[in-house]
């Protein structure tokens, strides 16, 4: 009996089915939690009845009847204790009111409709940030604790935890099952895409561990992100949001040199860039770009990074194109390090002069104090300027302020330029 | 991970036969199921091997042999580059290939590298120094 194989199999079968199924399910029980626990049932009446009789074929259909029958038991159940309950005349008021049995066989509009409330009610403001994270990835991405648990370098109890917690959170605050109404739907939008960039961005510059990149988290987001862009196709920040991160994709091989020192955007080898996640990405823009909405905050990133994408060389960037995104930016995410960014850009489009005078205002704001790229920007503008002087203390100033002993031996040794 | 799958061709694709209609609504919904997962990443029909040609290097020297070429089952018809979990997911999604009955569909599954696949060299001093641009980076 190949059980190894089988239980492979159905791992497969689970990441494939098994938001589809927590889904409808849900829509049917209202409750995401006994939903989930119904889901696992029926993975497990498969671990014991598919190495035998081999895994049918309709395996998400075969995995939903079971699902539905426990769920009938479980109503039945409740339904009869219930009356007998009422018949003994006990007290009921700390009872639930009896529940009617939901009606399983209703025919409902779609399964994507269902997916995107599981989407809605996963990312519910009523839960932390950490908990939307977990929520989303499984009930969504169909991963494990433990491979959440691995992702986020975090002991797997934790995540456990963190999980029922929330699960129980949306049943005492009786989150509905629903999308949201319009008037709170790009509020709500863009609770969902924040964590679906937050898992992005964990894989791709990870704060822990022991690798510089985690591939297998920004896989992860980016099979949430398009999914997201195909449940909500009218929504510019959703393909926005697929386009950034396909782009930013794009260039993981070339981030890095063999030795493993980090690679800066303009020094990469362009002919390592993924051109399969190029186009993607750009192909996600140009659908943004169509629905004819103002540029979101996603849209504007993905606009800058595809900037550098279509350039083949670094000298063919088109930066005036970059600083004007970025001014755009700033206006919808006000931010001093996006306002730097725009300084960058406006240096290498019409010189440093323009640049330096944005950077001189930031110098003022208590939060860049100890940004050590102010410092070192500051200084590059100065250099280029032949303020010599100036430039060498900002870069003795940034060489103090940076963690990277790599970066603050570059630095010094501007310095001593 | 990335999957290249490769269908195979046949008589019937080698011949230049188009699918039904049936067979196209089939594979449009299949394929659309792949996008709606997010799992697709490219995929395209080919012409039968009778307008391809073969490039032969004999000693560093191209001889060009024109199509069509012989034992069908050998030559491939399409493909889809998928991006998934493990090879049981990218084996679960293919099985659900919509197929005509009486005609035999045979697909290839190949596991695409990545960069980490060339990390035999990844050394314990790699590792360490890879620990330390975390640090730093995580400081940015």
């Amino acid at each position: 009996m190949p059980t190894l194989e089988t239980n492979r199999a159905i791992d497969a079968v689970w990441r494939i089915e098994a938001a589809r199924l927590i889904a409808g399910l849900t829509r049917m029980v209202h409750d995401v939690g006994l939903a989930e626990e119904l889901a696992q049932d029926a993975l497990v009446a498969a671990l014991e009845q598919w190495p035998e009789s081999g895994v049918p074929d309709n395996p998400g259909a075969w995995l939903m009847a079971i699902a539905k029958r426990r769920a009938i038991d479980m109503f039945r159940r409740r339904e009869t204790l219930d009356r007998k309950v009422t018949e003994i005349g006990r007290d009921l008021e700390t009872q639930e009111p009896p529940t009617a049995e939901p009606d399983f066989d209703a025919i409902h509009s779609s399964i994507s409709d269902d997916l995107l409330r599981l989407v809605f009610i996963s990312c519910h403001p009523v839960l932390s940030t950490e908990a939307r994270v977990a929520l989303t990835l499984r009930l969504l991405g169909g991963l494990t604790t433990e491979e959440i648990a691995r992702a986020f370098l975090t002991p797997e109890p934790t995540i456990a935890q963190r999980i029922v917690r929330a699960k129980k959170t949306l049943a005492q605050k009786k989150v509905p099952f629903e999308v949201p109404a319009a008037s709170e739907l790009a509020e709500r939008l863009a609770s969902v895409l924040e964590v679906v960039y937050l898992v992005f961005n964990e894989g791709y510059s990870a704060t822990g561990g022991e690798d510089w990149m985690r591939p297998a988290l920004c896989e992860d987001a980016m099979r949430l992100g398009r999914i997201l862009a195909e449940l909500v196709p009218k929504e510019p920040e959703a393909h926005g949001l697929i386009a950034l991160m396909e782009i930013q994709a794009s260039r993981a091989r070339a981030r890095t040199a063999p030795d493993g020192t980090p690679v800066l955007l303009l020094d990469q080898d362009r002919s390592r860039w993924d051109q399969l996640l190029i186009r993607r990405g750009l192909a996600a823009l140009e659908r943004a770009a169509a629905i004819g909405e103002p540029m979101g905050s996603y849209v504007l990133q993905a606009e800058i990074a595809a900037c550098h994408a279509r350039a083949r060389t670094p000298e063919e960037t088109d930066w005036p194109r970059i600083a004007a995104l970025y001014a755009r930016l700033v206006q919808l995410v006000p931010s001093p390090v996006v306002e730097l960014n725009r300084a960058v850009a406006l240096s290498m489009a019409f010189g440093p002069a323009a640049a330096l005078e944005i950077v001189d205002e930031l110098t003022g704001i208590p939060s860049m104090r100890n940004y050590h790229l102010l410092p070192s920007v500051r200084g590059d503008l100065l250099a280029k300027l032949g303020r010599q002087e100036e430039a060498r203390a900002e870069f003795e100033r940034a060489a103090s302020l940076t963690r990277n002993e790599r970066e603050r031996e570059l630095l010094l040794k501007r310095a001593a330029e | 991970m990335r999957f290249m799958v490769m269908i195979k061709s046949d008589e019937r694709t080698e011949a230049g036969v188009m699918p039904t209609e049936e067979e196209l609504t089939a594979m449009g919904r299949y394929n659309e199921e792949l996008v709606k997962a997010g799992v697709l990443l490219a995929g395209e029909g080919l012409h039968p091997s009778a307008k391809g040609a073969r490039v032969k290097f004999t000693d560093g020297r191209p001889t060009v042999i024109d199509g069509p070429f012989a034992e069908a089952k050998e030559l491939i018809a399409g493909f889809w580059l998928i991006d998934v979990k493990s090879k049981e997911e990218a084996v679960e999604w293919m099985k659900r290939i919509p197929c005509t009955d009486g005609v035999e569909t045979n697909v290839e599954i190949r596991q695409v590298f990545e960069p980490a696949d060339f990390g035999e060299a990844y050394t314990p001093e790699q590792r360490e120094r890879d620990e330390q641009l975390r640090l730093a980076a995580r400081k940015d």
